[in-house]
């Protein structure tokens, strides 16, 4: 996400980097580039307005302090404001502990992908020690209680459909009162996408607000969404009073303008931006780490907050013990790469990384199905021969690449890796230097 | 048929233009003097209504231009029908109303991202065809989202049509082959193939697209006939990198914009027409199956700027 307005706004810092010191003439050049930057990532025309404004202002104000070149001082500045901009604080999810259920209310158009939230959210909690209930509540789109359901089915939360009923304000108390009998503490309501100009929908959510009295009232926002994100979110804010937004899809856009101009013109914070199709693929939003990525800062914080979340500790400390001692069997190879996997997508890891920015990103060729290979390959080698690799002569490696449908010279390839990968804990043993490691497990990065 | 569509054109476009015009004529109450100011402000009214801002200084600078050319002043009516002549002409060579049909069967292919109607528009398509008389197939090839084959499956009953599904998860490829083969064996005039959404990025899902596109041509060597992308008229600049990533993957024949009955604008087809050539063909106004129509290049630009609800019927009238 966000990587074509951190491209374009590397190269404005690129040509201020050179200059001496900030004048008015060069800052308003680069102004006027950040402002066009900003207009293209779909940032709303008033707040790109706005934003250059305050950048400008602070950046002529202020004296250029000897340590620091005129283009970090100006990057220093245009983070700050960014990180104004996203909202400052983390927002957190509101839960009422005094009302049982504690109610989510989430709204937004058609196909922003509320349903697809309303599963990632239930699944958040339920990882948190909640126990959520879906309550299926849009009676409008064909389907889509069903689509609820098998979401629901997926991440094992249960989930409240009422198909007689055509009341959605009846469903919804119904919904509650469900939650109330199967202690459920949270109750995440979906509904029927609706225009915000559409009055008659619009008067049916405020219904279903005052009877539900929601801790939480959730826009849901596509972030492909162009300029019109602004207006659609303020309506909804005036007619139900928004609590938090969510932006959807973020994985397909470069750009994210939408998350620059929302909390700006509605001054709500946004509280999750959905980053894939998975249930688990929901992601908190941080201002501070956001505005980092956008200027390739890197994201180092919630690198390590997914690393904890998605690995096993335990698994992990005796995984070190082992390299310690530079045994490194193929099951142990296997374990390493279901670990790495469970994070997400290799690109989405390195994203997050210091120093990777846009363009190294965007030439670097991940190949995600490398691990996909190695791990059929692995799997293929009996119990016996991930034990002891030597064991692995001509013809077993023959077997070995039938049953993975790759070609010897891959299981060759893959044995040499892994002897290389032995030889290199072994020395690093010897130096007490687990962290270099790493960089190993990226093969050809 | 026209006046229809260009009145359901107009409803769907109401809000758009009574904001671009309220906004327009509010910077343009006084007099018009050439200024950087002026061309300025009308450069943001187009960025936001998301065209882009190559498209919006373009088409600025051009006004500018003309202006110059014009002695340095101009009324509302010469701005605003200058801007709307700019942009027919960079969509006039998208308009897209001919259909050349293919088949029979005629092979449409219904792409996109995920939740911009796609389901829906091929609903539409679905009735309107029929409407025209012709025997329509449906076929579900989205096997991957949650209660998608459902979802059509309603709507082919609601208008009457019959539909080839399989279970979920199944091969959509598979789906593809066996609609298109059932609808050569017995006599259908039009295939619609619903498939997942994907975000254009993902290269997994792009290949998939690619087989469905094979696939329907081993049954039919030209197919598929017509290869639509559903654009949602809320997306922004993204949109441009949606058409170039699909197009790239199953050449596409043109847009089918849809839910331009909100106050989204829908500029984005003018960014896309100027780097791409790709038509916009069908317009998607609401959530009934009736809430559709043609795209007319004239009609959209025009009521983009036109005040006067009639005159927008009388022109083409």
């Amino acid at each position: 996400m966000f990587q074509d307005l951190q491209e374009k706004l590397d190269g404005v810092f690129r040509q201020l980097a050179g200059k001496a010191k900030l004048s008015e003439e060069n800052v308003s050049d680069a102004m006027r580039e950040i402002r066009r930057s900003l207009l293209a990532a779909d940032v709303e025309v008033g707040v790109a307005r706005d934003f250059v404004k305050r950048v400008q202002a602070r950046a002529v104000g202020t004296e250029v302090l000897s340590s620091v070149s005129p283009g970090q001082q100006i990057v220093k500045v245009v983070h700050d404001e960014l990180v104004q901009l996203l909202g400052g604080e983390t927002g957190q999810l509101q839960i009422d502990q005094s009302a049982s259920p504690s109610v989510v209310l989430v709204m937004g158009l058609q196909g922003s992908g509320k349903t697809t939230f309303c599963s990632k959210l239930a699944l958040h909690l339920k990882k948190q020690g909640r126990s959520p209930l879906l309550a299926a509540c849009d009676l409008q789109r064909p389907a889509a209680i069903d689509q609820l359901e098998v979401l629901a089915k997926e991440i094992d939360v249960p989930v409240f459909t009422q198909r007689e009923i055509q009341d959605v304000v009846a469903v919804a108390e119904k919904a509650r009162n469900a939650a109330r009998e199967q202690h459920c503490d949270v109750l995440i309501v979906d509904t029927a996408g609706r225009l915000q100009v559409d009055e008659e929908l619009m008067d049916q959510l405020a219904a279903l607000e005052s009877s539900l009295e929601p801790a939480e009232r959730l826009l849901v926002l596509d972030a492909m969404t162009g300029q019109e994100a602004v207006s659609i979110a303020k309506t909804f804010d005036e007619k139900i009073g928004v609590t938090g937004n969510v932006l959807t899809k973020l994985d397909g856009d470069a750009r994210g303008g939408a998350a620059l101009s929302l909390v700006e013109v509605t001054g709500k914070p946004i509280k999750f931006v959905g980053v894939g199709e998975r249930p688990k693929d929901l992601d908190v939003f941080h201002p501070d780490r956001v505005a980092g990525r956008i200027l390739g800062m890197g994201d180092i914080l919630s690198l390590v907050e997914k690393a904890q979340e998605d690995i096993d500790e335990e698994k992990a400390r005796r995984m070190e013990e082992r390299m310690r001692r530079a045994e490194f069997t193929f099951d142990d190879f296997l374990d390493q790469l279901r670990q790495l996997r469970k994070m997400g997508s290799l690109k989405s890891v390195l994203g997050m990384m210091p120093g990777m920015n846009a363009k190294a990103l965007k030439n670097a060729k991940v190949d995600e199905k490398a691990l996909v290979r190695t791990e059929a390959m692995i799997c293929s080698m009996t119990k016996k021969e991930r034990m002891s690799p030597q064991i692995i002569n001509g013809s077993r490696r023959k077997r070995i690449a039938r049953g993975s449908g790759l070609q010897v010279s891959d299981v060759n390839r893959l044995l040499k890796q892994h002897r290389d990968m032995k030889k290199m804990m072994k020395m690093l043993s010897k130096a007490g230097n687990l962290e270099r490691m790493g960089r190993n497990l990226f093969p050809g990065m | 048929m026209v006046f229809g569509a260009i009145r359901k054109l107009k409803r769907g476009l109401d809000k758009t233009r009574n904001r671009l015009v309220g906004r327009l004529g509010a910077a343009l109450k006084r007099e018009v003097y050439l200024t950087e100011g002026f061309l300025e402000e009308v450069e943001e009214i187009l960025i936001a209504a998301d065209v882009g801002v190559e498209a919006a200084v373009e088409l600025s600078e051009g006004l500018g231009r003309r202006l110059r050319e014009a002695g340095g002043t101009a009324k509302l009516e010469d701005v605003t029908s200058v801007l709307r002549e700019e942009i027919a002409n960079m969509l006039g060579g998208a308009e897209g109303e001919s259909i050349e049909s293919g088949g029979p069967p005629h092979v449409i292919l219904v792409v996109g991202v995920n939740g911009v109607g796609k389901t829906t528009s091929i609903a539409k398509l679905a009735k309107w065809h029929q409407g025209q008389g012709r025997r329509v197939l449906l076929g579900a090839a989205d096997t991957f989202r949650a209660a998608a084959v459902e979802q059509l499956s309603l709507w082919a009953d609601r208008i009457g049509v019959e539909i080839v599904k399989q279970d979920m998860g199944a091969d959509p490829a598979a789906v593809a082959f066996d609609t298109v083969a059932r609808a050569k064996a017995q006599g259908f005039d039009v295939v619609i193939l619903d498939t997942a959404g994907r975000l254009q990025n993902k290269e997994g899902l792009m290949r998939e697209l690619e087989k469905i596109g094979r696939v329907v041509r081993k049954q039919i060597e030209d197919g598929p006939h017509e290869t639509l992308l559903c654009l949602d008229a809320n997306t922004g600049q993204n949109g441009i990198s949606q058409a170039q990533e699909f197009t790239a993957t199953v050449p596409l024949d043109a847009i089918f914009l849809t839910k331009l009955d909100g106050t989204a604008k829908g500029g984005i087809v003018v960014a896309i027409a100027q780097g791409l050539d790709l038509p916009v063909r069908y317009v998607g106004t609401g959530e009934s199956a009736d809430d559709f129509a043609l795209f007319h290049a004239q009609d959209f630009a025009g009521a983009l700027f036109e005040a006067d609800e009639e005159s927008v019927g009388q022109e083409n009238s």
